[in-house]
């Protein structure tokens, strides 16, 4: 025998609480909702105080311009096409670069990570060049590249294929042995090994790898074209503090970053794409 | 009513046991050590066994008493130092073994079906059969509606039940199964112990299991073998005698099965004790040694 309880009628999604001592109002937000338009109006807020700022005087317009003449040097930069060439550029050479780091690194980074005596030779090698700060590698990409365009292609390269290998690596060595058990006792090849269990198992820390190396690939593009380039969103930035043009300066920034967050937006989606099983953090 | 065989542990019939069905597996003299940190470690020692084709066989014992060593030799996943394993009837187109794994061993990054499917497309077998065969263990695992599910989604349960429908869908000659359950609560232990017989009703392959609990395997098996501590000997062979097809919960109410339980714990509860390193004897609370013909439930 059992008895039944009255419940109360549940409250309806995304109807905000009403704040205590308050008039009690129906706002249509609800956390979510206030979360993403803190979001969003913050930087506006900023970009405004900052043009009120310059306009009175308080912050020195030569280093810190107004927004609105950095929006319109960037449209005057956008009309003339300057802009939109150096944009190609460099994402070009990210783009080469970007491939060139990450096949070796993921090939390096799988066979480290299946084969003992592999990763016992090579690890010494990684570990010890990996502190090495990238950028100080520039003269001397430099040197043996010279000025065209591979030594740009191979800086971005260097950037990708190391966050990319380190992470490879440690993504297969911490599959679980009971899934290669399992393979094992299934009687699959050592191809089919490789494909079924180390890289999907793997695919997770491969993904970390690839987005860490992409953030780096472009850090090192900027500062490689500031040195040894003559286009480019780096050269750009670069060319413009020789002649003084901080609004410029501004606008390859502003670019850089504008990208740098397409490409993280990208990678999250690709990777949600590839690693349907990874449980929403 | 049948009698309770306690017999040799040689694997040799003796004369309480009914005439043996063919062998399946034959296991003689089997022996497992490796290097350890202070000498060789002994896993198993000189084990023999004799399991009838269509016989549900465990093994309890102790933890560390070297049984999961034994099922991994007997999947081929480890090789003993000694000793011989004999499969009578091999089959030649079919795997040889499946084995259930204790805890997590279905592919994260697998959906249901490929999970249950993986042994035959190992194996290469063409789509339509695996179609018919996966979809038919996953209708008997209940998981039909769960095919396109990642593991992250599905329970403690489910997922055994996913690593079930997988060992059974590749058709072995043999299935080997390492304690599947003891990661689960006890409720959902007993509903799939009933649904593993149910499924094993169907082909009534050969089954070598392990277990901990003594209840489960008196639930599920024809015949229980208990193994010492470390280092794994054979201690006893005892019959189950319970008709099939058994119901899990019935079972647990006839005073045969309490009968079965008690002669399984009298061996196995020194064999506990000292793989705790203790040095209690079998005493009971009173202060003296029971007295078997005394308290023995009359059967």
């Amino acid at each position: 025998m059992s008895s039944t309880v009255e419940r109360p009628p549940a409250p309806q999604e995304g109807i905000a609480e009403a704040p205590s001592g308050g008039r009690s109002r129906r706002t249509r937000l609800g956390r979510r909702g206030r979360e993403r338009l803190l979001a969003a109006t913050t930087p506006v807020l900023l970009l405004v105080l900052w043009e009120v700022a310059v306009a009175l005087g308080a912050v020195d317009g030569r280093f810190f311009p107004a927004p609105t003449a950095i929006f319109a040097r960037g449209y005057e930069l956008a009309v003339s096409g300057e802009l939109l060439t150096n944009i190609w550029v460099s994402l070009r050479r990210l783009f080469l670069g970007f491939w060139l780091g990450l096949i070796p690194g993921l090939l390096l980074g799988v066979s480290m990570g299946l084969f003992r005596p592999i990763r016992a030779a090579l690890n010494p090698l990684v570990s010890g060049t990996y502190p090495i700060p990238k950028s100080a590698l520039l003269p001397l990409i430099l040197l043996i590249f010279g000025f065209g365009e591979s030594s740009k292609i191979v800086m971005v390269a260097i950037g990708v294929f190391y966050p990319v290998v380190l992470n490879t690596t440690a993504g297969v060595l911490q599959i679980q042995p009971i899934y290669y058990d399992v393979a094992a006792n299934c009687n699959a090849s050592r191809t089919q090994v490789f494909r079924t269990v180390a890289l999907p198992g793997a695919m997770p820390s491969i993904m970390t790898g690839v987005e860490l190396g992409a953030g780096l690939g472009l850090i090192l593009i900027a500062i490689a074209e500031m040195v040894g380039a003559e286009s480019g969103l780096g050269f750009m930035i670069w060319n413009a503090w020789q002649l003084f043009s901080v609004e410029t300066m501004y606008v390859g920034l502003l670019v850089i970053a504008v990208i740098g967050y397409a490409m993280s937006v990208l990678l999250a989606e690709i990777s949600r794409r590839i690693i349907p099983w990874r449980s929403e953090r | 009513m049948a009698k309770r065989a306690v017999s040799a542990t040689d694997g040799t019939p003796t004369a309480a046991e009914p005439p043996a069905a063919p062998a399946k597996i034959t296991v003689r003299g089997l022996s497992k050590s490796f290097p350890g940190k202070n000498g060789t470690v002994v896993a198993v020692d000189d084990l023999a066994l004799t399991i009838p084709a269509g016989e549900f066989f465990t093994v309890v014992g102790p933890s560390g008493c070297g049984k999961t060593t034994l099922l991994r030799i007997l999947a081929g996943l480890e090789s003993a130092t000694s000793g011989e394993i004999v499969v009578q009837d091999s089959p030649t187109d079919r795997p040889s073994n499946a084995m259930i794994f204790q805890g997590d061993s279905i592919f994260p990054w697998m959906s249901v079906w490929d999970n249950a499917a993986y042994g035959l497309r190992m194996r290469g077998v063409d789509g339509a059969h695996i179609r018919e065969v996966v979809g038919h263990y996953l209708d008997k695992t209940g998981l039909s509606k769960f095919s396109e599910a990642y593991p992250h989604q599905l329970s403690g349960g489910m997922k055994q039940r996913v690593s079930i429908a997988r060992a059974f869908a590749n058709d072995p000659d043999v299935l080997l199964m390492d304690e599947p359950f003891s990661a689960l609560d006890e409720q959902n232990k007993t509903l799939l112990q009933g649904e593993l017989l149910r499924i094993w009703d169907e082909t009534k392959k050969t089954v070598v299991y392990i277990t901990h609990s003594v209840d489960e395997a008196v639930t599920l098996s024809d015949r229980i073998m208990v193994m010492t501590a470390h280092p794994g000997r054979a201690k006893a062979l005892i019959d189950v005698p319970f008709e099939r097809p058994r119901d899990v919960i019935e079972l647990r109410s006839r005073p045969e099965y309490a009968a079965i339980v008690y002669d399984i714990w009298q061996q196995l509860r020194d064999e506990v004790n000292r793989s705790q390193g203790l040095q209690l004897d079998s005493e009971g609370p009173g202060g003296q040694a029971p007295n078997p013909a005394a308290t023995r439930p009359v059967v």
